[in-house]
């Protein structure tokens, strides 16, 4: 037993006991326990919110990409702000119309908003597809950082079997309240740890962040910029674009909204947000320290943990650990939740109509251990497959994009069957250029370079909206288009 | 015309991290320490934040204490 390891597990508890305790003095029904009671002011709504965004992927991720690919992880923080600006004014309305209607999810927005539960069923299908390759993720990153940061004593099987345990366990008692508790003491480590090592190793190992950059730019010329082919302009513009569309229709991201209290809150959470991500420059400063002083890193991910191995005493690193320990559970409790809420509401509820209310809030909880098992079962098979589907997810969720944004027009243009075929289409679309690994320069040879390094997903989402506006052309006369005037909610 | 302000507002963050991309995509000279390139997007990133105080200043609906 080292130090590091009793820290990392002293982490674990913390954990859990903030997620219990977060439980205290409420009646844990299912608008409680999925969306806090839509009770959320400003700074839970953007613990949560950054929880959602900061997650292992990012912790390991952006040090991974300023260690291997350099100017191009710049992508991260780009994405990572410009997507607050819709945010700022998508989600505003959307938790407007939740509210009025008391839901709990995201498939239940689209439900509601089309009078189709089949249509929620569609999105609650894609919503979880998307969101277990997610979890699957984070517990990989968990077991990733607690072997390294336990020196190898604890392996990743295990590491992911005590994290799915503590998550089980504090999502069930407390749900989003839980969340939101273990996110605060998140994002205070976080942030101490990321500026301490972000500034520390460029100095000790190169006298500063100048020098440092120098260095690294003697050594491997363009490195630091955009290269003329692949990772290049027109790859960062479409991807950042695609990426700030898409991030709004995680369904554990959406949902989350609904435990907001006001608008307001929403708002000024989108506001702040932006700045916040300024703090994944540190972790860059970590990855690109790494880059002359342990070059050849065969998982690169481990740029920044085997840096900080081989630069600080064990303790550090197990504070290392467990921020990152909590990086994986805050994100992975809100992807738990939404999936089983989804399951029971949209899915379960839809195929047994007579379920009642109290039936959906148990089953929720009861498919928590569930999902967890299913999910550990992937990380622990698994192989490189993981990031193939993470990035099959991506662009399966935003095809949901078109039918939120569309179901905020005055006139309903878009009728429930053209959203569901548009759908549809693009999710096949997307499946068949991940399986096959299809790109735009495979798709379009003969095309420029800026045509070929485009964002695949693009031409999903292309033809999603086609199909979309072409079915509701045809399904229109069907449709009382004055239906929708009641609810006279629009993007705001 | 507020509204159309306060739209603007919110494509000029895109329009000056990611329009202007191709005139700053360099690593000389820089800046605080950083590459141009990374510099520029910093110094957007804290704009964003900018332009959206601005955006919900202009806003009528947050004026007032509703429900907050």
């Amino acid at each position: 037993m080292n130090a590091a390891i009793i820290l990392i597990f002293a982490f674990i508890l913390l954990a859990i006991y903030l997620g219990i305790q977060a439980k205290r003095g409420k009646k844990m029904n299912l608008e409680q326990w999925a969306v806090g009671g839509r009770s959320f002011g400003t700074i839970f709504v953007f613990l949560l919110s950054a929880g959602e965004a900061y997650t292992t992927f990012t912790f390991l991720g952006a040090s991974s990409w300023a260690y291997g690919k350099g100017g191009p992880a710049l992508y991260i923080l780009g994405y990572l702000s410009l997507m607050y600006v819709f945010f700022y004014w998508l989600y505003p309305a959307v938790w407007n119309y939740g509210k009025k209607h008391n839901l709990v999810s995201q498939a239940g927005f689209f439900e509601s908003k089309y009078k189709s539960p089949y249509l929620g069923l569609l999105a609650a299908i894609i919503g979880i597809l998307s969101m277990i390759p997610y979890i699957v993720l984070q517990l990989k990153g968990l077991g990733i950082i607690v072997q390294v940061a336990s020196y190898g004593t604890i392996s990743p099987t295990l590491a992911v079997w005590i994290g799915v345990i503590a998550l089980t366990i504090y999502v069930m008692i407390s749900g989003v309240h839980g969340s939101a508790w273990t996110a605060v003491v998140k994002d205070i480590m976080i942030i101490g740890i990321a500026v301490i090592i972000g500034i520390y190793l460029p100095l000790h190992y190169y006298g500063g962040i100048e020098p440092m950059f120098k260095q690294v730019m003697e050594a491997k010329p363009g490195f630091l910029a955009l290269p003329d082919k692949g990772l290049s302009l027109s790859w960062f513009i479409s991807t950042v674009i695609m990426t700030v569309l898409g991030a709004a229709m995680w369904p554990h991201g959406f949902a989350a909204q609904y435990t907001a209290k006001s608008k307001k809150a929403i708002r000024r959470n989108s506001i702040i947000t932006p700045i916040y991500t300024l703090m994944i420059l540190f972790i860059f400063f970590v990855g690109t320290a790494a880059v002359l002083k342990i070059p050849g890193l065969e998982n690169q991910d481990l740029a920044l943990l085997k840096l900080s191995q081989q630069s600080f005493d064990p303790w550090f690193l197990g504070l290392i650990g467990g921020a990152g320990i909590l990086t994986a559970l805050v994100p992975g409790s809100l992807l738990l939740i939404y999936t089983s809420t989804s399951f029971s509401k949209n899915v379960y509820k839809v195929l047994v109509p007579k379920t009642t209310d109290q039936q959906i809030g148990r089953l929720s909880k009861i498919m928590i251990p569930v999902i967890a098992l299913v999910s550990v079962f992937f990380t622990l098979s698994g192989g490189q497959g993981i990031v193939t589907l993470l990035l099959m997810a991506y662009s399966f969720i935003t095809q949901l994009l078109p039918p939120v944004i569309f179901s905020f027009t005055k006139k309903r243009i878009v009728t429930k069957q053209g959203a569901g075929a548009g759908m549809i289409v693009g999710v096949l679309i997307v499946a068949y250029t991940t399986i096959t690994g299809a790109t735009m320069g495979t798709l379009m040879p003969g095309m420029p370079q800026v045509i070929q390094d485009l964002n695949v997903g693009i031409v999903a989402l292309i033809i999603n909206l086609i199909v979309m506006f072409a079915v509701s052309t045809f399904t229109k006369k069907n449709v009382r288009v004055a239906s929708d005037m009641e609810e006279g909610s629009q993007i705001s | 015309m507020r509204r159309a302000i306060m739209i603007c507002l919110s494509i000029v963050p895109f329009l000056g991290m990611l329009g202007c991309l191709p005139f700053v995509n360099t690593v000389e000279p820089f800046v605080l320490g950083m590459p141009f390139i990374m510099f520029w997007v910093c110094l957007w990133v804290v704009l964003t934040s900018v332009s959206l105080v601005i955006v919900y200043k202009l806003d009528p609906d947050n004026k007032g204490g509703d429900a907050e």
